[in-house]
């Protein structure tokens, strides 16, 4: 049990460290995008959508090099859609979680397919999904429903024809 | 002295027998592929119509005789009927040159090399018809590609039976047999080169592996035959077998002896050797993968055809000085 | 004469598109144009599934999205939903499921590198070798859950139940016969002229781009870049073992099949590791029935095909908020179009079958 339990205080140790690095990167965002920041937490930061492709621009081409966008994805909460990018950074092995919130009537955000080419279909994905739109995405169509679909699944008023949900204990 | 009569019942008999050697020879080869493959592959193959399933091709044959003949909508309807024929016929007529003994053979042509080289060419034609006929893209790759193949591994093909013309200064097939009685042609070096070449560049003209790119199951579905069912499949693919047979049976004729051997009936060393040597094709398609078709035309014409004039060139040279 | 350019549809149905993808090609003879991949047809929205479901529930989903390594996919989600409750399986918990994750690696492996040579015209001989060591694996994992395809083994908070007896000697006996037998396949296809003519500089994958799509696992890995979650980011018992990270040179088809080939040797070290170092205990952590999760989570494994990442949002009922799975085929298929431009039809389907996709976890 004993290397169990060094393990376990390597691994706080590494989380430690890598929040340590978060918060220097999320500090450096906020230097060079003041007002970038809208919230931070532990977990992630969320920024304003306008200023996402500046914030991404930076975190790919600055020195944290976050070479790979990991995985993007979206959160329906009802009054608006959350936009959550996961980068990667092989160099500093940090994953940084970036969230952006869009209100339900306006649910468009920039593209990052001209820095990275992993959100083109992560991009078309969510947005097959969600119904978010990406401007200046090349191509974006629905990659998983038809294209003569007109609803997007993953959202919370979709109904589903038949289904009854369990209830609850 | 003229009895045309009799004559025409030889010439009916004689027919009958061909086309029953045809079907049978084909179906046991089908049978005797899959129980090879089987062996490759650590599996039984058919086990269950007939012992050792050697029925299984009867029942198969049934199938396929009872099928709906579909044809696509699109086809160009003369052209796709008729590309079958144009694959099967030709194979047929090369059995007529086959010598399976000393007294089977149909009609010893005094060209019948070139008459079996020449006739088995045909096959292209029905091969890109069908490709052509079916309106199929797939189709139609194949039958591109079938024709290139087919053409460019003729020039290495007949380059190397012309080494064996020389040495027996005939185009019979008994009289090939016949010059070498004396001794295998197969025994000399520049033969060997010769049977190399033209076991390979065979192996290319049946579309097998690794030649098989007008086929490639896993590009092409099933390249010119991919629109055909029930019995003119069956055509195609009986063919095919046929076809194997005949390259194989040239081979043995011209290099291995033919029907040359040790005692009677000589009919038996003939099928011996020819079985032999189908069996080791049929060993290398369940070994080998597939090459491409720029690799395959590089390997043609950059590579065999070289190979298969200088032989030529050395074949003549050595006649000119053994005189 | 006008130079026509031929549209084909490769698929949903075609022998080599492995599944239902369908590949819209632009070919000028046989050279590709563009190549344009659609996918969606095994659709079955997971994702949705889960906001319906408990944690528990949603482990037998897991099974459908990457088939041909369910235990993988079972030990992803099951990390995730750990990670987010904050709960730690027992150690003899952690070594089963390294032993079972690795066997069903070598399994995925075996499957990807015989369909490969498949793709390249080696008729079904390779493929029948691999699927006769792959049964050996299956009988195991029978053994162990009564399940070939889809185990539904792994359980937040352990396993579902401890090796039964007998079962360590099939995994000793299965070790020693697979090392023979990937010595045979060496042979057969690594050593093979075709094989390496055909598979040998094409579909070049250089390292920025496979690192821009986001391309993980033994793709990333034959590109030169020398990334492995169990070393680089241990999870479970991953950093008491010895093994390697095989990685390639060029990055090509060659590159991609001869590092699983690797890798099955290294899985066999580390399996043979694990069982001879298998601590005692519970197989399972005491754990609640029903778990509420709150927060969200993001973790990421090493599946036999990249890293397969679950992201969770709890809201505090038993069902996820949201529950996304970032799958690896999906972001190594995105990169095909750029990889088969220029190229022959035939290597396309080499291209196609280095990459060893599922379209279970594409489509989702």
């Amino acid at each position: 049990m004993g290397s169990l339990n060094s393990r376990k205080r390597l691994e706080a140790n590494r989380e430690r460290r890598l929040n340590l690095d978060t918060a220097a990167i999320i500090q450096s965002i906020k230097d060079r995008f003041p007002g970038a920041v809208a919230e931070q937490t532990p977990g992630w930061v969320t920024i304003n959508k306008e200023n996402l492709i500046d914030v991404a621009r930076f975190l790919k081409d600055g020195p944290s090099e976050f070479s790979s966008l990991h995985c993007l994805t979206a959160v329906d909460r009802k009054e608006t859609v959350e936009v959550v990018y996961h980068f990667y950074s092989f160099k500093q092995r940090i994953m940084l979680t970036v969230k952006v919130i869009l209100p339900n009537a306006d649910l468009v955000i920039d593209s990052l397919t001209p820095l990275w080419g992993a959100a083109d279909w992560l991009e078309r994905e969510v947005y097959d999904l969600f119904g978010v739109r990406f401007q200046n995405h090349h191509d974006l169509r629905r990659i998983m429903n038809p294209d003569s679909w007109t609803d997007h699944p993953l959202r919370k008023d979709f109904k589903m024809a038949g289904f009854i949900p369990r209830p609850v204990k | 002295m003229n009895y045309p009569l009799i004559d025409l019942v030889f010439l009916v008999v004689k027919g009958v027998y061909i086309l029953a050697f045809f079907a049978v020879n084909a179906m046991f080869l089908i049978w005797l592929e899959r129980k090879v493959s089987a062996k490759v592959q650590n599996r039984l193959g058919p086990m269950v119509v007939g012992p050792h399933g050697s029925l299984q091709l009867i029942a198969d044959t049934v199938k396929l005789l009872l099928k709906e003949n579909i044809v696509p909508s699109s086809a160009d309807r003369f052209v796709w009927w008729l590309a079958p024929f144009f694959v099967a016929v030709p194979t047929i007529a090369a059995f007529l040159c086959v010598p399976f003994s000393n007294v089977w053979i149909v009609r010893d042509l005094n060209v019948g090399v070139l008459f079996i080289c020449s006739i088995t060419s045909v096959c292209v034609l029905g091969v890109f018809m069908a490709g052509w006929g079916s309106n199929n893209k797939y189709s139609l790759l194949g039958g591109m590609r079938a024709a290139a193949q087919i053409i460019s591994y003729e020039v290495p093909l007949l380059l190397s039976v012309l080494v064996i013309i020389m040495e027996a200064g005939t185009l019979s097939m008994q009289g090939i047999v016949h010059a070498q009685e004396a001794g295998l042609f197969l025994l000399k070096p520049n033969v060997m080169v010769a049977f190399l070449v033209y076991l390979i560049s065979a192996t290319a003209e049946v579309n097998r592996v690794p030649f098989d790119i007008p086929e490639a199951e896993s590009e092409l579905v099933s390249g010119y035959h991919t629109e055909y069912s029930g019995m003119k499949f069956a055509m195609f693919f009986l063919a095919e077998y046929a076809n194997l047979f005949i390259i194989s049976a040239v081979a043995a004729t011209l290099f291995l002896g033919g029907w040359i051997g040790f005692f009677r009936p000589s009919a038996v060393w003939f099928l011996l050797k020819v079985y032999g040597i189908i069996s080791f094709l049929m060993w290398v398609r369940w070994t080998l993968p597939r090459v491409r078709m720029d690799q395959m035309m590089a390997f043609a014409w950059k590579i065999l055809t070289p190979i298969a004039l200088v032989n030529i060139l050395v074949t003549g040279l050595l006649l000119v000085l053994k005189g | 004469m006008e130079l026509q350019e031929l549209i084909i549809n490769m698929g949903p149905q075609h022998p080599s598109t492995h599944g239902v993808l369908y590949l819209q090609l632009k070919l000028n003879g046989e050279v590709v144009l563009d190549c344009q991949p659609h996918i969606g047809y095994l659709h079955r929205s997971i994702e949705k599934i889960a906001e319906n479901r408990s944690l528990t529930q949603f482990i037998a989903f897991t099974d459908r999205l990457d088939y041909m390594a369910s235990m993988n996919n079972n030990l992803g989600f099951c990390l995730a939903a750990e990670k987010l409750l904050g709960i730690t399986a027992p150690p003899r918990a952690q070594y089963i499921r390294v032993i079972v994750a690795e066997l069903n690696r070598i399994a995925s492996h075996l499957l990807a590198i015989s369909t490969f040579a498949q793709d390249l015209g080696a008729y079904a001989t390779p493929l029948f070798y691999a699927l006769r060591d792959r049964e050996k694996i299956l009988q195991i994992f029978d053994q162990l859950c009564g399940q070939r395809l889809t185990y539904n083994y792994l359980r937040v908070g352990g396993v579902s139940g401890d090796i039964p007896v007998g079962v360590d000697l099939l995994i000793k006996d299965f070790i020693s016969y697979e090392r023979r037998m990937l010595a045979e396949y060496q042979d057969l296809l690594t050593g093979n002229i075709i094989f390496c003519v055909r598979s040998k500089k094409i579909g070049i994958l250089p390292k920025e781009l496979a690192i821009n799509y986001g391309v993980t696992g033994t793709s990333l890995r034959a590109s030169g870049v020398k990334w492995d979650l169990r070393k680089d980011e241990p999870y479970l018992a991953y950093d008491k073992f010895d093994f390697n990270i095989p990685t390639g040179q060029n990055g090509d088809s060659f590159d991609r099949y001869y590092v699983r080939m690797v890798e099955m040797e290294e899985s066999l070290k580390i399996i043979e590791q694990a069982l001879g170092a298998l601590p005692e205990g519970d197989p399972v952590a005491k754990v609640n029935k029903v778990f509420r999760p709150t927060g969200e989570t993001y973790m990421r494994t090493e599946n036999p095909r990249g890293e397969l990442g679950f992201y969770i949002v709890g809201d505090g009922n038993p069902f996820p908020y949201r529950l996304k799975v970032r799958s690896p085929s999906f972001s190594n298929l995105s990169v095909i179009s750029h990889l088969v431009k220029g190229l022959n039809i035939s290597d396309l389907v080499c291209v196609l079958g280095s990459l060893d996709i599922v379209m279970g976890e594409i489509d989702r």
